[in-house]
């Protein structure tokens, strides 16, 4: 976490809410640079939509730091949302209002609207605008809001699971879409569950879990804190290998081993590997969902395994036999 | 539009009914609050009438009197509809047929609408009906809903009045009429719920049906004092009336409720089946591709979402002035061939007075049925907010004090607009009625209804507090236009002590026209209104949304 410029888009620090007894928001941090397509991922009920009401000035934050375009969005509201455009995940409509007409009425009630790109992107979505209401199916209703979005005339898109029910060539037509608004020098605050369309778009992203930022950065920053799978068979008797810092899962019968071990700490376990003679070298290198799901998943990210390198040296090195859970050494 | 598709006639029987016993249980689960208050408040209220009346009138000469008098003034017929009977439970079947009646209609069609159309709407049936569910389930359900809290009401009355010593047959008839009533308008409103996509408009459309009933009614209890008039015999309320409970029950009206609410629900039954699910036999038109200049932001978007029904309740409104105005002059008519009722209007004030206490009586009767209109209108805000459609709104340049103020204006000035035209429907009907329309006379008319509107104003303002300050409360803002509405209706009737009438706006109104006005009720009205609004308004600015 980087520090904060102080023309960050979106700078929430320490952002606290409740409803009652439950405790939506958490001491949530979050930094979005001008210009950059930052993704906003968590499991469902982490928190996310009321982080993004809360930046849509629609809840109050009960305590923290929340800036806007560098303004408040509880006092500024009005003043910011002329250059915001909004996409929740589930557009309702107005029964006797044509898609046509809430695009326009959107338009106006944001910086204005591009007649010109509202025709093209009607036309790319494959969208008619003279349908009413309910007589749109899902993926229509989002498409109506997403034209409205990319028509407008803002500053800061902020989509919170735009493209649910959208179909896989939509799907295409929306990154394109976004890429466009990235070139345009627009800022993007793009709230998925899909992994794909995170990775294609997104220069940084922020995984939230129960009201926390548990992890931001850029993606490759983010792979770096992945595991690596290796499996090897030796020459000799592996060495000294559940002594290794960042070293998991680590499974040893006679010459074959098999480990994870974290991508940052890969050097010293294949040097230790080599002392002992390597026939055959199997390296898996991290992927994505790995990363996402170790964060989704309850029940992993309290026990530190592996989440924060810095917590897992600390643990290294207080216990060097590997007191981290999952270490079955012969 | 394939909405109406031809389903195959031939694929019948018990399969359209399956699942009908779990989506009774799932309407009766969700309405366990809405129907026993219902049933309680109206049924208790009916049954409470008998001591009040027993107290107010113990001897059997007053309450002759008080019949004749009554039978006598069209005013109070067209109100409450003649006494048939002059005994205790007589009177309290006079007073409440028609009222009572009404009230079972309102409570069994949004029970109906609610657990149809509603259901479709919000896409919640297209889950359910995925499962074992027939075609016919949710209205059959709905249907058995409403005869389920029909019956109770039935039961609640009968046995109420019947345990404070009125005659059994006659409990059992007035109980059964008003619930039967009510059975039949939840026949009606299964056959608006196929009509139109919106539970909003279904539940409109159904309301139009029972205003009309109440309006025939009270336009052939006018023109005759025996009920003999067939407007009277058009309307269901009426019926409720011709049942006769306590003077001589004529129990055979019963079943016109009966074949009425079969032949309803019937038609509903044939069309639920014969369309698509969340279509309508009146299918959604398309639509511009570009939106009107008029659509132009929050003030645009509300008069959008409201004009239908400012309009319809403003058409709604001329049609009850021209009927009201066009009877008001029969109070006079009907003096001549009765020396000892002319001497009772005479005592009243003579038949100028008397056309104007009946004026003065439509026009409180229009101002509160305009404060339903009025809280229906500020409550849109709330309806806007939990269907999530505010947010996107509020996400854009839109203040929440504009977005609440395009839909308050409209509020506001909507009562002006609906007590306006009624008001002149009122003057216009009466004028052509006595074939005269002096300016003088119009512009007193005009001015009577248009003097309702700090009282309307203050229901509204309180629903607006309530929206502001409570959101998960606005909805009780019904509950205070439903007690003024009861206590400016059958307050009088339960001699009710000053300050308890006080607690509805309209009782601080004066009597226009013809009563005396001073300026003070109306600005502390206009103070009230003004004060609650506002506070609302900061409660709105000061809370989260959704």
């Amino acid at each position: 976490m980087t520090a904060l410029a102080p023309a960050a888009a979106i700078h929430i620090a320490d952002l606290h809410k409740s409803f009652g007894r439950t405790r939506a928001l958490d001491g949530l941090d979050l930094a979005v640079a001008p210009g950059e397509v930052h993704g906003f991922l968590g499991p469902n009920g982490a928190g996310k939509s009321t982080t993004i009401r809360v930046l849509l000035g629609l809840l109050r934050a009960d305590r923290g730091a929340v800036r806007l375009l560098g303004k408040d969005p509880w006092h500024d509201a009005v003043e910011l949302h002329r250059r915001i455009a909004y996409v929740p995940g589930d557009v309702t409509l107005w029964r006797n209002l044509s898609g046509g007409e809430v695009i326009d009425l959107y338009g106006r009630l944001r910086g204005g609207l591009d007649g010109a790109r509202r025709a093209q992107l009607l036309e790319r979505f494959e969208l008619d605008p003279t349908k009413k209401g309910r007589t749109y199916s899902k993926g229509n209703r989002q498409k109506v809001a997403l034209v409205a979005a990319f028509a407008s005339d803002v500053d800061l898109l902020i989509l919170d699971e735009p493209t649910s029910g959208l179909d896989p060539l939509m799907e295409e037509v929306f990154q394109e879409c976004v890429m466009e608004e990235r070139d345009r020098g627009r800022t993007v605050l793009l709230s998925s569950h899909l992994l794909s369309e995170v990775e294609a778009l997104c220069d940084r992203v922020s995984i939230i879990r129960k009201g926390r930022t548990v992890e931001s950065g850029s993606l490759a920053e983010l792979r770096h804190l992945t595991r690596t799978s290796v499996s090897a068979e030796l020459a000799g008797p592996p060495n000294g290998l559940s002594r290794l810092p960042g070293v998991h899962d680590l499974d040893v019968q006679d010459r074959r081993v098999r480990l994870q071990v974290d991508t940052d700490k890969l050097d010293a376990v294949l040097r230790s590997l080599t002392e002992s003679g390597v026939r055959s070298l199997t390296s898996t290198p991290p992927t994505l969902e790995e990363l996402f799901l170790r964060h989704y998943q309850d029940d992993m990210a309290g026990t530190g395994a592996g989440g924060r390198p810095a917590a897992a040296d600390a643990n290294a090195a207080a216990e060097p036999s590997g007191a981290e859970g999952g270490v079955t050494s012969r | 539009m394939t909405a109406v598709a031809a389903a195959p006639a031939g694929r019948r029987g018990s399969r359209d009914l399956a699942g009908t016993g779990a989506l009774l249980r799932l309407a009766l689960r969700r309405d366990r609050l809405m129907i026993p208050l219902w049933v309680l408040l109206l049924g208790l209220t009916v049954a409470g009438l008998s001591g009040t009346l027993e107290a107010l009138y113990d001897t059997a000469a007053e309450r002759a009197e008080l019949g004749r008098s009554m039978n006598a003034n069209a005013s109070m017929r067209a109100l409450y509809g003649p006494v048939f009977g002059d005994s205790i439970g007589g009177l309290v079947a006079w007073r409440m047929a028609g009222f009572g009646a009404v009230l079972a209609a309102v409570m069994s069609l949004l029970i109906v609408i609610r657990h149809t159309r509603e259901e479709e709407e919000t896409g919640r049936q297209e889950l359910l009906s995925a499962a074992m569910v027939g075609r016919r389930a949710p209205i059959s359900a709905a249907l058995l809903t409403a005869f389920l809290a029909n019956a109770a009401l039935a039961l609640v009355i009968a046995a109420g009045l019947a345990k404070s010593g009125q005659p059994v047959a006659g409990s059992l008839a007035l109980g059964l009429a008003i619930g039967g009533c009510g059975m039949f308008f939840a026949g009606v409103a299964t056959i608006a719920a196929q009509l139109t996509e919106s539970a909003r408009l279904a539940k409109g459309l159904t309301g139009a049906v029972v205003g009309l009933a109440f309006v025939l009614r009270a336009a052939g209890d006018a023109a005759t004092d025996d009920g003999s008039s067939p407007l009277t015999w058009i309307s269901p309320v009426g019926w409720c009336q011709h049942v006769r409970a306590y003077a001589g029950e004529r129990w055979w009206v019963l079943l016109l409720f009966a074949a009425g609410a079969a032949v309803a629900g019937g038609v509903g039954y044939a069309l639920t089946a014969r369309r698509d699910m969340g279509m309508s036999f009146l299918p959604a038109r398309p639509g511009p591709a570009r939106a009107p200049a008029s659509l132009n932001g929050a003030f645009g978007l509300a008069w959008r979402l409201q004009r239908t029904t400012l309009l319809g309740w403003a058409a709604g409104f001329a049609v009850a002035g021209g009927v009201f105005g066009g009877i008001a002059d029969g109070a006079s008519d009907m003096v001549g061939d009765n020396e000892q009722t002319r001497r009772i209007l005479e005592r009243m004030g003579g038949t100028q007075a008397l056309t104007d206490t009946f004026l003065a009586t439509m026009v409180g009767m229009l101002g509160m049925v305009a404060a339903v209109y009025a809280a229906g209108a500020v409550l849109r805000l709330r309806g806007e907010e939990t269907g999530e459609r505010a947010e996107p709104v509020l996400a854009g340049a839109v203040g929440r004090l504009r977005w609440a103020a395009s839909h308050l204006v409209i509020a506001f000035l909507g009562s002006v607009v609906v007590m306006a035209v009624g008001g002149v429907g009122l003057a216009v009907g009466y004028g052509s009625a006595v074939g005269d329309l002096d300016g003088r006379r119009f512009g007193a008319v005009v001015g009577a209804a248009l003097a309702q509107i700090p009282a309307i104003w203050v229901l509204a303002g309180l629903a607006t507090l309530l929206f502001g300050s409570l959101p998960k409360l606005a909805t009780a803002a019904w509950g205070l236009v439903g007690a003024s509405l009861a206590l400016g209706w059958i307050g009088p009737a339960l001699d009710l002590p000053q300050w308890a009438m006080d607690l509805s706006p309209f009782s601080h109104l004066p009597k226009l026209p013809g009563g005396e006005v001073t300026a003070t009720p109306f600005l502390w009205l206009l103070l009230i209104a003004a004060l609650s609004t506002a506070v609302g308004l900061v409660g709105l600015r000061r809370r989260d949304m959704g």
